[in-house]
């Protein structure tokens, strides 16, 4: 029996419930659609202005000396009927070579040289805290999945990671100034008037705290990346199957040789994927370095040390603050806006860089230990 | 071999095993045989102490003793213990590296480097796993590249590289097709001259093919233990006379 088509139960036109799907579905598509021309115009924005500061036009097409010198100040001035915008070392040499004339000039800060210090910082403060983030990270995972028993401490050590995810940067920040600046202990010779002092027989304990150093940003920053860490540890060390774990220790392997050998290289590739958002949070919150490890600015780099160990103790520069100083500290002009962008593009760059050899690494990690 | 003498094995509340007593003698084939939650496979993990891994896991009564030493004694290193007591599971668990890293695992687990000792216990093991033959020219391929029956026999041949006494076997060839299993069944023939072995199984046939001695248990109670001969044509009890025919279990 023939039906024509446009009367058969499976042709019936949408009703109801099938049009709301549908706008319904639109609705999800425009809002997708917003995400992402929101991301194109931030990154648009951020890589179209700042290009004109990376790149120029002859060779090597990038702006080398943006990217390998101190920040300088910007003289802008008019002499012999030419306009002139030179840092202050060319400034300085020009006018030198020329008698020092008198010359009506105005000054930038922050608007000549490079941000070379900047970006050495900031790598320092990522690779650092990144590292102190995985190691304490993973070690509490491996506790709190292969060791612990259950039971009301347990639950309270995993609610406090929890909250720990939601305390705000700016409290990190504190958090670290108030523990890690003005009270971690140092060793010395001798206890200090006024802190806190342990005598430790050959020396002394003195919770004078680290300063603005590399220490206390790295400690503050790992601490406010721990939960990321943490959680998707666990979830990585929970997807590897209980019977590695129970081959190994039939075999007679002790519990710590069975996570070592049979567990933890198969879950870090999941860890190290984990590491790549602690990566580009740490690397971009300005907030906990503001009072712990960031210089506006410092004329030594990090590694132009009288001795070795002051490597840990010294600040640093980094990149967001530079940004944050560049564009609320100073005013505002089309100088100091070429400095904005081109850092936010090399900002950008550096976090990219930093998460690309994460996933590199982690896709030899996968290469190697396939399960 | 083993003695259990009057054991009561606990989960938590629940009592899983009723006053069992039973000897299993050396270098011969032991089945547990019994309908699913019955406790053979509680027996069996406690012989190797894997129990001790589950949480309020214990043993309320009665001793266990291998090779004359209670295996529950706080002196005791269960890490030792599990090399001389080993155990293959149900699912075959290869580990995802190579087969010959899955046959050393144990012995570098003891500190042994030396290549060439090495190279001859993987040799050793693989041969009497029945296994070198089809595996000897790629023994650095990953082990997952096996067949589910191969793979058993890995697992078997990893379990007796580090030369226990005793063999656990947990359901074998649950998961195996018959070719894979009677494959199986003759290399525990050729390994019980070496090593004693205890095999769980939900198979009757398999336990009156392999073993010389069968244990039948029901609801954590031992029923009956006797040579197979003997349980399967004329057995004592009515239970294990209908569980053997099939009107249960």
């Amino acid at each position: 029996m023939q039906h024509s088509i446009g009367s058969h139960p499976f042709t019936t036109p949408p009703i109801g419930a099938a049009r709301t799907e549908k706008n319904a579905f639109q609705v999800f598509r425009i809002a997708t659609y917003c995400i992402l021309l929101a991301a194109t115009l931030i990154f648009g924005i951020i890589f179209s202005k700042g290009a004109q500061t990376i790149f120029v036009r002859e060779f090597p097409f990038v702006n080398v000396a943006f990217l390998t010198q101190s920040p300088e100040t910007l003289h802008v001035f008019e002499h012999e009927g030419q306009p002139h915008e030179l840092g202050d070392r060319e400034f300085r040499a020009y006018m030198e070579k020329r008698g020092n004339p008198s010359v009506k000039e105005e000054s930038y800060v922050y608007s000549a040289g490079g941000i070379f210090p900047c970006i050495v910082g900031t790598f320092f403060l990522v690779v650092g805290s990144m590292t102190i983030a995985l190691v304490v990270g993973i070690s509490a995972a491996v506790f709190l999945n292969e060791y612990s028993r259950g039971g009301p401490v347990v639950e309270l050590l995993r609610l406090a990671i929890l909250n720990l995810a939601g305390v705000p940067s700016i409290v990190f920040g504190l958090f670290g100034f108030g523990l890690f600046v003005l009270f971690a202990p140092v060793f010395a010779a001798a206890p200090e008037a006024g802190h806190v002092s342990l005598p430790l027989g050959f020396c002394y304990l003195n919770f004078t705290g680290w300063g603005v150093s590399l220490l206390s940003g790295w400690f503050t920053l790992a601490f406010m990346v721990l939960p990321v860490v943490i959680t998707a540890s666990e979830e990585s060390l929970k997807a590897v199957p209980k019977g590695f774990r129970d081959g190994s220790l039939a075999l007679g392997a002790t519990q710590w040789e069975a996570i070592r050998t049979n567990v933890l290289p198969y879950a870090l590739p999941g860890i190290l994927t984990s590491s790549i958002l602690g990566i580009a949070r740490v690397a971009g919150e300005t907030a906990p370095i503001m009072f712990t490890a960031a210089y506006v600015v410092r004329d030594r780099l990090p590694w132009q040390v009288d001795k070795a160990v002051d490597v840990l103790f010294q600040g640093v520069m980094a990149l967001p603050y530079h940004i944050y100083v560049v564009s609320s500290k100073i005013p505002q002009n089309e100088y100091t806006e070429r400095v904005q962008f081109g850092t936010a593009f090399v900002f950008l760059a550096v976090v990219l860089s930093i998460a690309l050899s994460s996933v590199i690494l982690r896709n030899r990690m996968r290469a190697r230990y396939r399960w | 071999m083993i003695e259990v003498e009057g054991v009561d094995f606990y989960y938590g509340k629940s009592k899983a095993l009723h006053n069992i007593s039973l000897k299993i003698p050396a270098k011969q084939v032991t089945a547990f045989i019994g309908p699913s939650g019955c406790g053979k496979s509680t027996l069996l993990r406690c012989f190797n102490r894997m129990n001790d891994l589950i949480d309020g896991a214990r043993i309320g009564a009665g001793e266990l003793r291998i090779q004359g030493v209670n295996i529950y004694d706080p002196q005791v290193d269960v890490i030792a213990l599990r090399r001389q007591v080993g155990m293959v599971f149900q699912k075959s668990n290869p580990f995802p590296k190579s087969i010959y890293q899955n046959v050393s695992y144990g012995l570098e687990l003891q500190g042994i480097a030396d290549k060439k000792r090495l190279d001859a216990a993987v040799e050793k093991s693989l041969r009497g796993a029945a296994l070198w033959d089809e595996v000897k020219d790629r023994l650095h391929s990953s082990a997952l590249g096996l067949s589910g029956g191969q793979q058993q026999r890995l697992c078997i041949a990893r379990a007796i590289a580090v030369e226990p006494s005793v063999i656990l076997m947990d359901e074998p060839c649950s998961a195996l097709d018959p070719i894979a299993t009677s494959k199986v069944e003759e290399l525990i023939q050729e390994l019980k001259k070496d090593y004693t072995i205890v095999i769980v199984t939900h198979s009757m046939q398999q336990a009156g093919r392999c073993s010389d001695l069968t244990a039948f248990f029901y609801i954590g109670k031992l029923i009956e233990v006797d040579a197979t001969q003997k349980i399967f044509t004329q057995p004592a009890n009515q239970q294990t006379e209908d569980y053997i025919t099939g009107r249960f279990g």
